[in-house]
């Protein structure tokens, strides 16, 4: 159980999982956000206004897959660190997994990343796509890894540091 | 010599800030006593991004909120900041003591505003007074604010909001974590950040409890137990962790001697931990012109502590009769918001509270109904 | 030890001293309260308790409890965890309750 040990479980996962069919068409956040409290910067995080909290702020954000773009902007913003976007069709094997980074050393793309799953076990070690900062008071990064796409539902961390250069090796 | 005030606000934390700008707002003249030699309380170690709407800076880093509110204080020619300036008695005649820079000061204010905040809660246990087992907010202290790293190998007890973020920051640090034990069955805080630091590798043991620290000089490691469905030790399950320090994030009580002192009606409430001062709707104690906001008046979040404070501060310049119109709309705004607050089902343990405050209120012999 | 490098914070230690802990130099800053300079010293251990004289560390690191009292500059109980380094200072382990000087 969530409460019992800060994992959720697949079918807390289930709930907040955007359909097959959203998924096949390319990226679309996730808000693994489980528990009503007061808390709601996700709304006014989005470009497209694609994520709702209603009809009052202690509920657990709704996101409109149809308005969503998989932009990324609600990740760095989330206080909990909670949202992920996951693009399925980023390669023929590969899907793309944006997620909220604080730690020091900050990967560059290019290199590879131990990628972790929602327990901090490794996963593997995956190329770095894109790491983008969330600005001067945010410091919150945005780092796209490439994953295989059987993973895409399971890297939701990265290991800080120890980065190796150079291509992908599995 | 004797220093007149409209308006006193003690302590400038998250609560005593908004307190005195909110007051300013409507006109009145403030002056703020804090202890310490800088503004901002605990903003100033809160690293992580607050919660709540846009109303509290919901997103932004504590410590930028600190900032913001300190600013706001420091620019408004009608608030003056004593730092070094610690309040030592509220006295019948109205004259607050104050210990500032060493010397003694007597302050005579038309309304005063308690904002003193809290202090972190100890554990009982074989070996608790062992150098190493530090509150978590000291290591906060230690780690945030002097920029110094506390430890190497940290056990954090209880999985509350603040051993939550506290463990994340610590990792931040680039402290090892062994774990998290939490005497209750289920995480206390937000699961938001129970799930962060989970991603991270750091394991969070419910029913789990230290059963002793040992070392010679300090901390070399602490024993650990499970607990049943009682919440008693399990024979045969105890563990040794080696660590070198002990963070204890087992709650906070409110820093409430000064209303003691001042002869307010107090009340043992558990929902908002510990004795806190009965106070009205616009958070006036029963001494006249004494307001307690934020963690003094039961231990919640900074967001609603910012809310408590400019609610005190509107009710007490309201109450010396400046711009009263404004003043009841922003008080409504206020109460409001805080209600908002506190609506969803983790508000639940603090409405239960403040009813059974006002509760106690009603059964204080009359003298003072709320 | 300090922190060098952080992901959210950048640190103003102000100017480097030294102040001497039981008579031996340590280095400290001056934004930096007694009991953080110790811990980047790597001591922990601030002084006995007056009784059963068990070591003694800090607890509450804001001036809450009276855990890291020490003598500094001969002046007993000095909360050391919101007391700022200053250059030449003595911190000393305090023994027993401390004697109040009378001037």
């Amino acid at each position: 159980m969530l409460i019992e040990t800060g994992i959720p479980t697949a079918e807390d996962l289930q709930s907040v999982t955007p359909p097959a069919g959203r998924l096949a068409r390319g990226a679309v956040a996730i808000a693994e956000c489980f528990q009503k409290i007061p808390c709601n910067p996700c709304t006014r995080a989005c470009p497209r206004h694609a994520i709702r909290i209603e009809p009052d702020i202690n509920e657990t954000p709704q996101i409109d897959y149809e308005a969503c773009t998989g932009c990324g902007a609600c990740i760095a913003r989330c206080p909990g660190l909670a949202i992920f976007v996951v693009d399925m069709t980023y390669s023929d094997s590969e899907a793309l997994v944006m997620l909220a980074f604080e730690f020091l050393p900050v990967p560059e793309a290019g290199q590879l990343a131990c990628g972790l799953d929602r327990e901090g076990k490794e996963l593997g070690w995956f190329p770095v796509v894109r790491v983008v900062s969330g600005g001067k008071e945010n410091k919150t990064y945005t780092v796209s890894l490439a994953v295989p796409r059987e993973l895409a539902m399971e890297v939701r961390n990265i290991r800080a540091g120890g980065y190796q250069n150079g291509k992908q090796n599995g | 010599m004797i220093k007149d005030t409209e308006i006193l606000v003690i302590g400038a934390g998250p609560a005593g800030l908004a307190a005195a700008s909110a007051a300013a707002f409507l006109g009145a003249s403030v002056l703020i006593c804090e202890r310490d030699d800088a503004p901002g309380g605990q903003l100033v170690k809160q690293t992580h991004k607050f919660f709540g709407s846009e109303k509290q800076y919901a997103g932004d880093r504590g410590i930028y909120i600190g900032r913001r509110l300190t600013g706001a204080v420091r620019e408004n020619p009608q608030i003056e900041l004593m730092t070094n300036a610690t309040v030592l008695g509220i006295y019948d005649d109205g004259i607050v003591t104050v210990l500032h820079d060493n010397r003694h000061l007597k302050i005579r204010p038309q309304k005063t505003i308690v904002a003193t905040g809290a202090a972190e809660k100890f554990l009982a246990f074989p070996g608790n007074d062992l150098p190493g087992i530090y509150g978590a907010g000291a290591v906060q202290t230690l780690m945030n604010v002097a920029g110094v790293r506390p430890a190497e190998r940290v056990l954090m007890v209880g999985a509350g909001n603040i051993g939550l973020i506290v463990t994340y920051q610590l990792l931040q640090a680039g402290v090892q974590v062994a774990g998290v034990i939490e005497a209750a069955p289920k995480i206390g805080g937000y699961l938001v950040h129970a799930s962060k630091i989970r991603r991270a590798g750091v394991p969070i043991l419910t029913r789990h409890t230290v059963c002793e620290a040992f070392g010679t000089d300090q901390l070399e490691g602490v024993r650990i137990c499970r607990l049943d469905d009682q919440g008693q030790k399990i024979p045969g399950s105890e563990e040794t962790v080696a660590c070198d320090t002990l963070c204890l994030a087992v709650g906070l009580t409110p820093l409430t001697e000064l209303c003691w002192q001042a002869g307010c009606e107090m009340a043992w409430i558990r929902e908002l931990s510990g004795h806190v001062p009965i106070v009205d709707e616009n958070l006036e104690t029963s001494v006249p012109g004494l307001y307690a906001a934020g963690d003094v008046s039961g231990i919640e979040e900074a967001s609603s502590a910012m809310v408590e404070g400019r609610l005190a501060g509107l009710a007490a310049a309201g109450s010396l009769g400046y711009r009263p119109e404004q003043a009841k709309e922003e008080i409504l705004a206020a109460r409001a918001e805080l209600a908002e607050l506190r609506s969803g089902p983790t508000g639940g343990k603090i409405m239960a509270g403040l009813a059974r405050m006002r509760e106690a209120g009603k059964t204080k012999g009359g003298v003072f109904v709320c | 030890m300090r922190i060098e490098e952080h992901p959210i914070l950048d640190f103003d230690r102000g100017t480097q001293v030294t102040f001497y802990f039981n008579g031996k130099p340590v280095e400290g800053y001056t934004n930096e309260t007694i009991a953080a300079a110790l811990h980047a010293a790597g001591i922990r251990v601030l002084g006995h308790s007056p009784e059963l004289h068990r070591p003694r560390g800090l607890f509450c690191a804001i001036g809450n409890c009276s855990s890291c009292f020490m003598t500094v500059d001969g002046e007993p109980n000095v909360r050391v965890c919101v007391t700022k380094v200053r250059d030449g200072m003595r911190v000393e382990e305090q023994h027993g309750k401390g004697v109040v000087r009378v001037d």
